[in-house]
């Protein structure tokens, strides 16, 4: 009895049921039809390129050749046992080491001392702005001329000084450092921007109460507002200028190619080397997937902070 | 402790005078408002005590010492900020600790870790966090100490500030309008509070407000600034019984004075909607405006007729608002007692004692006015 009366009740219930699960159905059909043009963008940019990447670090495959076979972990025994891997990555950290820490700084200076001002705002920003806007390939040209050991505008002033010159891009003691000091100069005014919006961004307020609270120097109203409140664009800058750091190549394909004698080799420039001008792609692929995880490390690194950045505010 | 002196005040920003000449003296422990519609420069006049705006003209004085050219940290103030202006980083006993260490601290001390390591350091850090303590109990806000101000409500953000202005015991206060970004409920209870707050501290408070229920409940003093001039200074109750411009007379009491149309006859009398009142003047003959606070209508009796339009009840009381036959003039009077509400439409006759007549001239300037003498013996007569 009760049986008949759950069946009778689920035969009365289907019908009514049925649209409404035709309904949800659809709905999300329609969501991922929404999203399949984005997800099928990311797999053949994206995802796709990088899988395929990984998967060619492990064959010998050359560039060109007809075919290729699957050599296992060869490719990073290889490049582990390379004293060039070793020299270049060393490089590249350096050249980190140096950047950051100095395109940072010079960006908030530079931004604090823009955002003090009252008068010439906007053409400050854009003269700092400019180094980022200008093509890097053809600025490394400028910066060749100017760093000529004869006739650059470089040498001449510390002759002028009378201070010795250098050669700076031919000698290994100065080479890395040079492009260290290239990559400064083309750095900050990016970060002068995300500062500035991050300084823009801070209530005036606060200074004021600072000011009330018996701050009595700048020093001290930086320490209690300032720094704290940039917190998270300085995060996204230290990171951001990390990533672009250790992508460092168009400079020192142009004025050094790695020279002389590797003191200016950096990981991209190997990987270009070994990928198109000894077409060894597997290898290649192998000194890419070193770089990947370099940036992926500062990328979550970046997401850590950023999480408790949301925290604490 | 201190009396703070403005003389001749003037300020303007690109060629716009906000203040127009602001003498005031404040007295020490004195609790004073500075009441007046928005965009009256009261809030610039603050920010000029403070220290945080330069006056474009005139000095200000704190204990007789000039102020000008004295960094606002230096002047040893305290203000409450109507954002609160609370660090967001820091936590609520960091935020109230932080004028403490700004001021006991040295620059070597404070440094974020070798300051830590100085024994001097640790030694004034113990006698700040007692000091804190000691605050947060006064305010009970021991229990969100540790908290972010991302975490508290309004009303806990606002003592946090409190806190921190109280906790360094500084020559004065001042409050830009603190309370205005709270709930009905909860201003009407941080009225009483910091009116309690003062009365413990027994300090100097300035408080800016355009809210005249605050600056007529709490303070000692109002001064009523309008349009960059202040127009009067006086006592709550002198401000609402005696005011000396209309502006005063309409801005202060809620619901808004009564303002009828008058006029002053060549013999000296007064008449209100074509009323001869008993009253006489010696001001100039022409139109003036005759002002009667709601409460001061007398329903059920008197010289004019209308008719009920709208009614307020607020359990407690109630406002009617009442057309005049004859005239466009709306006036609102308060009954006492809500249930004896007359319907919407109902006719009624009103009158209103001379006593409460606060006449205005065209400029709207008070007047004087005498109750003419027979009328006074007669009113003697009959009470």
């Amino acid at each position: 009895m009760s049986d008949a009366a759950t069946i009778d009740a689920a035969a009365v219930a289907t019908p009514a049921a049925r649209p409404a699960l035709r309904k949800r159905d659809q709905r999300a059909l329609t969501a991922y039809g929404l999203v399949a043009p984005a997800f099928v963008l990311m797999l053949l940019m994206l995802l796709g390129p990088l899988a395929s990447v990984i998967a060619l670090s492990f064959t010998d495959y050359q560039l060109g050749a007809p075919a290729l076979s699957w050599i296992g972990l060869a490719n990073y025994q290889d490049m582990f046992a390379d004293r060039v891997f070793w020299i270049s990555l060393r490089n590249t950290l350096t050249y980190v080491v140096i950047v950051v820490p100095g395109a940072v700084t010079l960006g908030l200076g530079i931004a604090l001392l823009i955002q003090s001002g009252t008068s010439l705002r906007s053409l400050y920003r854009t003269i700092y702005f400019l180094p980022v806007m200008a093509t890097l390939i053809a600025m490394a040209v400028v910066w060749e001329f100017m760093l000529h050991p004869q006739f650059g505008l470089v040498n001449g002033l510390l002759r002028g000084a009378g201070l010795p010159a250098f050669s700076w891009l031919q000698d290994r003691g100065t080479a890395l450092y040079a492009l260290c000091a290239i990559g400064i100069w083309q750095a900050v005014g990016f970060n002068m921007v995300l500062f500035l919006a991050g300084l823009v961004s801070i209530p005036k307020q606060l200074y004021e109460a600072a000011e009330m609270d018996g701050t009595a120097s700048a020093w001290a109203r930086f320490r209690l507002v300032t720094w704290p409140m940039l917190g998270p664009v300085t995060t996204f800058v230290i990171v951001i200028s990390g990533i672009r750091s250790f992508q460092v190549f168009d400079t020192v394909h142009i004025l050094t190619k790695g020279g002389p004698s590797k003191s200016t080799e950096v990981l991209i420039h190997t990987m270009y080397t070994e990928g198109f001008e000894f077409f060894r792609s597997g290898y290649g692929a192998a000194l890419t997937v070193v770089f990947l995880v370099f940036v992926l490390l500062l990328t979550l690194i970046k997401a850590r902070l950023a999480d408790r950045g949301v925290q604490t505010a | 402790m201190a009396s703070i002196e403005l003389s001749a005040i003037r300020k303007s920003f690109d060629g716009t005078e906000i203040l127009r000449g602001v003498d005031l003296r404040i007295e020490d422990g004195e609790f004073i408002s500075l009441v007046g519609p928005s965009g009256c420069g009261k809030s610039t006049l603050l920010r000029v005590i403070a220290g945080l705006e330069p006056q474009s003209a005139g000095e200000v004085r704190i204990d007789g010492v000039s102020a000008d050219g004295i960094r606002p940290s230096a002047r040893n103030l305290a203000m409450v900020f109507q954002s609160y202006a609370l660090y967001p980083h820091l936590s609520a006993f960091d935020n109230i600790a932080v004028p403490l260490r700004m001021r006991r601290l040295s620059a070597i001390e404070r440094l974020p870790l070798v300051g830590a390591l100085l024994p001097s350091r640790r030694r004034k850090e113990r006698c700040i966090r007692d000091d804190v303590a000691r605050v947060a109990d006064q305010l009970e806000i021991a229990h969100l100490i540790g908290r972010k101000p991302a975490q508290l409500s309004g009303g806990q953000r606002q003592r946090i500030a409190v806190g921190r202005a109280i906790v360094r015991q500084p020559v004065a206060f001042l409050f830009d309008e603190p309370l205005s970004n709270l709930d009905a409920k909860l201003r009407v209870h941080m009225r009483a509070e910091l009116a309690q707050l003062h009365r413990r501290l027994n300090t100097t408070f300035v408080y800016v407000t355009h809210d005249q229920a605050e600056a007529m409940t709490m303070s000692s003093r109002i001064a009523v600034m309008i349009g960059g001039e202040l127009v009067q200074v006086g006592t709550p109750t002198d401000i609402y019984d005696n005011p000396r411009d209309i502006r005063v007379a309409e801005f202060v009491g809620s619901p808004k004075i009564n303002i009828l149309p008058g006029q002053i006859c060549d013999d000296g009398r007064i008449e209100a909607l074509g009323v001869l009142l008993r009253l006489t003047s010696s001001a100039a003959s022409g139109a003036c405006r005759i002002g009667v606070r709601p409460e001061r209508i007398d329903l059920g009796s008197g010289p004019f007729t209308g008719y009920v339009v709208h009614a307020e009840n607020m359990g407690s009381e109630a406002f009617l608002h009442l057309a005049v036959d004859g005239s466009d003039a709306r006036l609102v009077a308060r009954i006492d007692d809500p249930r004896r509400l007359p319907p919407i439409a109902t006719p009624v006759s009103f009158g209103f004692a001379m006593d409460a007549v606060r006449a205005f001239n065209a400029e709207g300037k008070r007047i004087e006015v005498d109750s003419e003498h027979i009328e006074r013996v007669r009113e003697r007569a009959i009470v």
